[in-house]
């Protein structure tokens, strides 16, 4: 009966095409508004490496002003110093650990026609590339001796490769970049990251970047520090040194730890570190350290905006208005229909056979609805695309499982806008209508 | 066949009540062709609505086919519409959208039949009635005699045993009247009980029966031709 009822359903549609259109608009813009804003949310939300991300933990050491706390009510800074960050790096203590920061330089192509540009800077250290899953095209990343040696070494994107090197393997070749030479170790795969959740200082939904060095390289060469600097107290001394040295926290500190042993274990590590660092003078509040993987992480820095959840509740208050209209809308198709109901229940249509007809044709209704709304959805994400550039393009993309939801959201939101419709339709006294034909 | 015994029906609304049958009374047995007549309001579609399970009533009590239905729940009325009772209309009540066969199919689709014992019968049932080779026309391009030939190939696909007319020649000049009613007729006599609701006394007059409804009772029942009689007092 199934397949009889898709036939009506779609002879009814051809029937009144106007009526059937609006309904069908009317569920296509709420599905669109809808699914535009739970992909932005899903896709902020979203777990960027699953494999590992109760295994990576961020580090917050309370090295800030005794007086008052880095962020109400008694929150820790959200990076750690230099000091701090190199001191961790020595300890070692971790089953893999980095800190990094993001700097940036010019880079200068060998090809003459090719201008200077900007371009950022990841400093790092050698086991960024483990930790993180980073994919290469060839070579790989630098080892820990080149963190040590303060080798001149990079790992370059494979936009970057693209366009410095043509996309050929490009290991040993050299690039110029914020001055100095630098010789490639290894590019890599297309990797992004959505959320870049290694850095949530710099913008959560930017780029990877297109290049990668050994963060001790900061001190020697001087590098710019690009993302967010905090400072409790003035430096010390004057100049970079000075600066580098200071209490201003600028460096991401993650660490990688396999189980809950290894965790609790790193904990108390840091603690003993804090108390060590107090008896030098420094870490004059309380221990207040923490260890947050990387969803919490997430969470703890409002990764999914609230004005984006906001609009979420929003678009689902719209979808329901949509379907409000779309209920009047049946019954005014539905109450059109009275009379061939009339005469399907005079010749032994039950009200369960009647009901069922009119889900299918509901049903059907969604499910155009559900795909024109797909069609507005990914108009509203390339919207957000446009509006605000680079910074969205990882966000305006659904996947299957997207696909998939929109449809089944259309489906189920039709059906029960229909349902009261649909109930209607089966309480038609034929005789009235019978006999009026 | 058909037995209702002192039948009440009563429509109700805010502010009026109305008689529609009272006390109705009345028996048809198997194969008669009972014509039904009587002023417009006296209760003659009430009548047909009743006995075509579409309307429940007051009070009384309704046998068809040896079976008390005065009391039986929604779903086993509309079982025994779908396999014992065809109903042709005044107005044809075809679907618009649906070509003959699908029409003629309608009633079948809810039999649970398959699709090619559904197929055998519908041709059958456009044959008998001289249509069989425009099976695949649309209502539309039919005249009003051919669409009442198509609602009545619909009321016998599923052969019934009890056909219930209510104007069937209502919208049809008197030439296709009488070719309406001659394929009654000849549906009758091949077996199937019919009862007619008619404003016609002269196809009344070709039934086997005629019963003057007036008020909501069975005024006086009168054999064949004698219709005019009851109209002339």
């Amino acid at each position: 009966m199934f397949r009889y009822y898709l036939r009506l359903a779609l002879l009814s549609y051809k029937r009144n095409p106007i009526l059937s259109s609006l309904m069908v608009l009317a569920i296509a813009m709420g599905i669109g508004a809808c699914m535009t804003t739970i992909t932005v949310n899903y896709i902020m939300s979203s777990d960027p490496i699953p494999q590992k991300s109760e295994q990576l933990f961020y580090v917050q050491l309370d090295s800030w002003d005794p007086n008052s706390p880095a962020r109400e009510p008694n929150d820790p800074p959200d990076q750690v110093t230099w000091t701090d960050a190199t001191n961790l790096m020595k300890a070692k203590q971790a089953f893999r650990q980095s800190a990094m920061a993001r700097s940036g330089g010019v880079v200068e192509p060998e090809n003459g026609d090719s201008k200077p540009f900007m371009t950022d800077i990841r400093l790092a250290y050698s086991d960024f590339f483990a930790m993180f899953n980073v994919p290469f095209q060839y070579g790989s990343g630098w080892d820990s001796q080149s963190d040590d040696n303060r080798d001149m070494v990079v790992v370059i994107s494979r936009a970057m490769n693209d366009q410095l090197f043509g996309g050929e393997n490009s290991v040993g070749k050299t690039v110029r970049l914020a001055g100095h030479n630098f010789r490639v170790v290894g590019v890599l795969k297309e990797w992004r990251l959505v959320p870049r959740f290694y850095d949530v200082t710099t913008g959560a939904f930017d780029n990877t970047e297109d290049f990668y060095m050994p963060m001790p390289l900061k001190e020697s060469l001087e590098l710019t520090s690009n993302g967010n600097v905090n400072c409790w107290k003035r430096p010390a001394e004057d100049g970079f040194l000075g600066f580098l040295y200071s209490e201003c926290v600028n460096f991401q500190m993650w660490v990688e730890l396999r189980d809950d042993a290894e965790k609790q274990a790193y904990m108390a590590f840091l603690n003993s570190y804090a108390d060590e660092q107090r008896a030098l003078g420094r870490f004059e509040r309380p221990n207040n350290n923490r260890l947050s993987n990387v969803m919490e992480w997430m969470a703890y820095n409002n990764v999914v905006a609230d004005d984006a959840e906001i609009m979420l509740w929003l678009s689902l208050m719209f979808l329901l208005v949509c379907l409000l209209n779309t209920i009047g809308l049946l019954l005014a198709k539905f109450s059109g229909k009275a009379g061939e109901i009339s005469l399907r229940r005079a010749v032994g249509a039950s009200r369960r056979d009647v009901f069922m007809q009119h889900l299918v044709e509901t049903g059907l209704i969604g499910v155009i609805g559900g795909i024109a709304g797909l069609g507005l959805a990914m108009l509203g994400l390339s919207g957000i695309g446009v509006l605000y550039g680079d910074l969205a393009n990882d966000l305006t993309s659904m996947d299957p499982k997207l696909v998939a939801i929109a449809l089944g959201l259309a489906l189920v939101s039709s059906i029960l806008a229909g349902l009261y419709p649909t109930w209607r339709s089966t309480r038609v006294a034929p005789a009235s209508q019978l006999k009026s034909q | 066949m058909l037995t209702m015994t002192n039948v009440k029906k009563i429509f109700r609304t805010d502010l009026v009540e109305t008689h529609a049958l009272k006390d109705f009374s009345l028996q048809v047995n198997e194969g008669e062709f009972v014509a039904v007549t009587g002023p417009s309001g006296s209760g003659k579609t009430t009548f047909l609505n009743i006995a075509g399970l579409l309307e429940t009533f007051e009070s009384g009590q309704y046998m068809l086919d040896g079976n008390d239905v005065s009391q039986l729940s929604d779903n086993a009325r509309s079982k025994i519409r779908n396999q014992k009772i065809g109903f042709i209309f005044q107005g044809f009540n075809l679907l618009p959208d649906l070509n003959l066969f699908d029409n003629v199919d309608v009633p079948l689709r809810y039999r649970g039949w398959s699709a090619s014992e559904r197929k055998q019968r519908i041709e059958h049932a456009l044959e008998t009635v001289g249509l069989a080779s425009r099976q695949k026309h649309l209502p539309s391009q039919l005249s009003g005699g051919q669409q009442q030939r198509v609602a009545i190939a619909r009321a016998l696909a599923g052969e019934p045993r009890f056909l219930l007319a209510d104007e069937p020649t209502g919208n049809l000049d008197s030439k296709m009247a009488h070719s309406v009613m001659e394929l009654l007729q000849d549906i009758n006599q091949r077996g199937t009980t019919i009862v007619m609701v008619t404003h016609d006394p002269s196809l009344a007059a070709e039934a086997g029966r005629n019963i003057f409804v007036r008020d909501g009772q069975v005024s006086e029942l009168h054999e064949v031709n004698t219709f005019a009689d009851v109209v002339n007092g």
